[in-house]
Formats: structure tokens, C-alpha cells, sequence
């Protein structure tokens, strides 16, 4: 099946890039695709001046490519800060180390206290991952890709299933991104796609039919009529 | 040294065993030092299992093949005179951890029902191939002249002796996997178990740790095994037969996977039942059946979950 047909994309590093696209348009896909899960056909993909087109997922998640996921992807037996240390360890040497114990690395345990705070969950460091709520599980996803300190952040609906509070809650951590970290976003939430972006990409049925800024993207006239099929009220909206 | 964090429960469960198996050689009866001799190997295949089940999520059926290879290297030294444990051991379980690193690479490249598959079926060819070596006695296996030798420090023919030393290693390789399964290679394989593909993208090479998981597995199987010959003097092909990997298999789920104590606990219970019911009917199974089904049904952490009153990260 082809998905992506043409998607011709360029993330300018230190921006919130968000895709937007009605549903079935391949954004997931090219989430999956950039993340090494999906291989591409054809195509190039380029990080940072280098082909990784057919790296495998680690890898490329060592070069600095993080991804989140829509549903919710955590280690539920593990306490929250456990996920995240778990993620800080993977971009901490290799983990073939079999007798110390995992908890006494106190620069591993640090690390992910920050990006706990970061994500306004240290007070629920301790609490076993799979006991949060689904609001807090949300973060905590955030919270792991963000550990691996990724140059490129690969968001994939953040917002899924969020309730107005826990919206808010998110919008907050991912302005807190701005300007430190690269990321692409995958939102259906106009609110925060234009409380965010720097840069909007509209992706229909896999192609590519407007990218810039919300500006610009809320007056493409081509964007009204793809994306929504009626008047864009829901541009209007936001 | 860190500390092994440990409930008090269950460390009071794991003490009382420890204690009540140090004093079994008191009673000064042979069938029962015997008894517990086997008992303490098979914990030790039940831990070794528990390993790569409990903990890597990895449903080996052909665990036996390690056990039973152990025993082999060991009967087959014997025979060439090679009688010092001290290089018949470590060879049972160099020619485990080969074996185990050439089957976990093929195996592991599946998951699921595949890998269950594979497994036995790796199993079943090694259990057919000594079946078939006549030179090592085929299918009747071939008997052991005396035990290992400790260039004269001490001496394993005496029962004593021996069951101390069984005794040792099982709490020395319990000490061990405890602290495995808390390093930062544990936590990668339970974070494997738990959702292989987000540690693909947090950026770990899962394929790698798991066959390193497998292998640590196959060498304290094929230590076991390397015990077991010494215990019975007595090599077949039974030791390989999938019937024995589905015993270690039913120690491990009895015993409640994910604890490393629960397995152990799995095999006490199932060769004491074994040994009890055998006595009145040899279709002791019968009995053992429903009571495994109640375990699964009722029990999901086995035994020690019952016991020590806390689920386990599994």
C-alpha cells in the first residue's frame, strides 16, 4: 500500500514542526518511516547530512532520533522513574553490565529526575507506571523519549485522549520544548498545533499540500478546501 | 556492595528454605540426602529457566537440551579419563553456552509460538542424536564409574560432601541471578519482555541482550547438568527427552515466574509431589494436572506469589 506518496519535508532544528492532515492522510506512517520502523520503498531519508534511510530503529534512535507514541508505550510494571531511567540508560554506554545495580548509578538516576520535573512528574517518581492516570501516562511517554536527549523529537498525537485539564497540562511541557529541542509533531488539536508550531506541514492522502507558517496555513485557500471539505470552520475555530 | 532490596516476607521465606536445606544432612538419611541432592539441581534448572522466562519473556521449550548437554560433556570426559571437575565442569558449560549461542541466534530471530517451536525442535534433534551414538550408549545411556575429582581437596563420592557443595552452588547462583535481574542488563531484559519495541526505539539493539540472556541461561542449565550426572552416574538420553523440558517448564509456572525463588520452590514441590504420589500409583500425573490448572487459574504467581503475598513484576 502506498501511504507516503510524496512527502517532501525539511526540519529546520531548534523549531515545533507539526503535521496536520485529516485522517488516513500517513502521518503515523511518516512518524514510522522516519523512526526506522517502516521502510520506505523509495525515497531518502537524511539526518542531520547523513543517509539513514535504511538504518535499523536503534540506531537511528542513537543517532538522536526520540519518538513518543499514540498509544500510550511505557514499561507498566516498572515505577515512573524507572521508564525514565531506563531510557537515560540506553544513551549511557552499552548496558552489558551485569552485577551492579541498575538503581546505583547516580548520574543515570539524576538524569531522570530531571526529565521528570521537566514533565511535572516527580511526585509520582515511585508510583508504578501502570497505576498513572492515563493523562500522566501521557506524560511519562514524553518523559522517556525526552530522556534519550534526542536532537530530533518525534511526537505522535500527544494529546490523544486527553481531557481540557491534561490538554493544558501538555501544552505547557511542549512550550517548555521550544527552542531547545527539534521536534516534529503529529496533533490533531488545532488549539495546540497553533499554540506551538513554528511551522505547519499539511499532509493529504500522503502528499505534501502546503507547509508554513500557521499564518500562512490558516489563509491557504488550497488547505481549507483539502483538508476539511467544508468552509474551515475548525481553522476558524482556532 | 549495594543491597538486594527484597520485601521482608519474602526474604523470610528464602531464609527459612535456605536454613531448612542447610540441616537436611543432619537427619543423616540417605534416601532423603538424596532426595534433596536432585531436588536442589532441578532448582537450579528452574532458576536458570525462570532466566530467559520469567524475566526475558522468552518461552523456551527445549531447555532440557542445556541440562541434558551438561551431562553429556560430563559422562563423555569421564570416559576418556578426564575426571577432575575442575575442567569436566566448565567444559559442560562452555559446550552449553556454544550450543545455546547457536540456537538463541537462529530461535531468537522468531517470536511467540515460532520460538516455542524452534526451541523443541532444536531440542528434539540433539535428544535423537545422542539417542542414536551408539559409542555413548545410545538409548539405554551410558553409566559413570565414579564422580568428579577435586584433586583431593575434597571428595564427591560421599553423599555428605556432596549435597553440601550442591547446596553452596545453588545459593551462591541464586545470590547471583538475584543481582542480575537488578543490574542494568536486568533491566534492559525485563524492559524487553514488557515492550520490545519501545526498547528498540529508546535505542537498545534487543536482538543482542536477549541472546546474551539465553546463553547466561543455557550455562547454569548446563551446570546443573554437569551436577546431575555426578548425582545419578548415570547419562541418558532422557535428560534431553522435551517431556523433561516441559517438567522444568511446569516447575517454573508452578513455582511462579519472575521471582527466581518461585521456580526454585517449583521444583521442591514438584519432586516431593512426584515422589510421594508415586508411591501409591505411577499415574501420579493425574493428581499434579488439576492441581497445576488450579495454580494457573487461581494462582497467576505461582506458589511464592501465594506465599510471599506480592505480585511480582510479571
Amino acid at each position: 500500500m502506498m501511504v507516503s506518496t510524496q512527502i517532501d519535508l525539511s526540519i529546520v532544528r531548534g523549531e515545533i514542526h507539526a503535521v496536520i492532515g485529516p485522517n488516513g492522510a500517513g502521518k503515523t506512517t511518516l512518524l514510522a518511516q522516519l523512526a526506522g520502523e517502516l521502510k520506505p520503498d523509495a525515497g531518502l531519508i537524511e539526518f542531520m547530512g547523513q543517509d539513514i534511510s535504511l538504518l535499523p530503529v536503534h540506531k537511528r534512535s542513537r543517532l538522536g532520533i526520540a519518538r513518543s507514541y499514540q498509544i500510550t508505550s511505557i514499561f507498566p510494571g516498572f515505577s515512573a522513574v524507572d521508564n525514565v531511567a531506563l531510557a537515560v540508560q540506553a544513551g549511557n554506554g552499552h548496558s552489558f553490565r551485569f552485577w551492579r545495580d541498575a538503581r546505583g548509578y547516580s548520574a543515570v538516576r539524576e538524569a531522570a529526575w530531571k526529565v521528570l520535573q521537566r514533565v511535572g512528574l516527580e511526585q509520582r517518581a515511585q508510583v508504578r507506571a501502570g497505576h498513572l492516570s492515563h493523562g500522566e501516562q501521557r506524560q511519562l511517554e514524553i518523559a522517556m523519549a525526552l530522556a534519550t536527549r534526542p536532537k530530533l523529537l518525534l511526537l505522535d498525537e500527544p494529546m490523544a485522549g486527553m481531557g481540557a485539564e491534561e490538554s493544558e497540562r501538555m501544552i505547557a511541557t511542549l512550550r517548555g520544548l521550544k527552542g531547545e529541542n527539534t521536534v516534529l509533531l503529529v496533533e490533531h488539536d488545532m488549539d495546540a498545533v497553533f499554540t506551538l508550531a513554528d511551522r505547519v506541514t499539511v499532509l493529504v492522502y500522503g502528499r505534501v499540500i502546503a507547509t508554513g507558517s500557521v499564518d500562512q496555513i490558516r489563509s491557504d485557500a488550497a488547505v481549507r478546501k483539502a483538508y476539511l471539505g467544508d468552509e474551515g470552520s475548525a481553522l476558524n475555530y482556532a | 556492595m549495594a543491597k538486594l532490596k527484597f520485601p521482608r516476607l519474602q526474604q523470610l521465606i528464602l531464609l527459612s528454605v535456605v536454613v531448612l536445606l542447610a540441616f537436611v544432612p543432619l537427619f543423616g538419611d540417605l534416601f532423603y540426602l538424596r532426595l534433596f541432592t536432585r531436588i536442589m539441581i532441578y532448582a537450579m534448572v528452574a532458576l536458570s529457566l525462570d532466566i530467559i522466562l520469567g524475566y526475558g519473556g522468552m518461552v523456551s521449550f527445549g531447555h532440557a537440551a542445556f541440562f541434558g548437554l551438561g551431562a553429556y560433556t560430563v559422562g563423555i570426559l569421564a570416559r576418556f579419563g578426564v575426571a577432575s571437575a575442575f575442567l569436566a565442569w566448565p567444559a559442560a558449560i562452555l559446550v552449553s553456552v556454544l550450543l545455546a549461542a547457536v540456537i538463541g541466534a537462529v530461535s531468537l530471530r522468531t517470536g511467540g509460538v515460532y520460538f516455542i517451536m524452534i526451541t523443541l525442535a532444536f531440542a528434539q534433534m540433539l535428544y535423537y542424536f545422542f539417542f542414536s551414538l551408539d559409542v555413548y550408549g545410545g538409548s539405554d545411556g551410558m553409566p559413570m564409574v565414579a564422580r568428579n575429582t577435586f584433586a583431593g581437596l575434597i571428595d564427591i563420592n560421599r553423599h555428605t560432601t556432596f549435597y553440601y557443595l550442591v547446596f553452596g552452588i545453588m545459593v551462591l547462583i541464586l545470590f547471583v541471578a538475584l543481582r542480575l535481574m537488578q543490574s542494568r542488563f536486568g533491566m534492559v531484559i525485563q524492559g524487553i519482555r514488557d515492550n520490545e519495541r519501545r526498547m528498540r526505539s529508546l535505542g537498545f539493539a534487543t536482538y543482542r541482550y536477549k541472546l546474551v540472556c539465553f546463553i547466561i541461561s543455557a550455562a547454569v542449565a548446563g551446570l546443573a547438568g554437569a551436577l546431575i550426572a555426578n548425582q545419578t552416574l548415570y547419562v541418558s538420553p532422557s535428560f534431553l527427552h522435551w517431556t523433561r523440558s516441559g517438567d522444568i517448564l511446569i516447575m517454573v509456572i508452578l513455582g511462579g515466574m519472575g521471582s527466581l525463588v518461585g521456580p526454585m520452590l517449583g521444583a521442591l514441590c514438584l519432586l516431593l509431589t512426584e515422589e510421594v504420589l508415586s508411591g501409591y500409583t505411577e499415574h501420579w500425573m493425574i493428581v499434579l494436572g488439576p492441581l497445576l490448572i488450579v495454580v494457573v487459574l487461581f494462582a497467576r504467581h505461582g506458589i511464592y506469589g501465594l506465599l510471599a503475598g506480592t505480585k511480582q513484576s510479571g
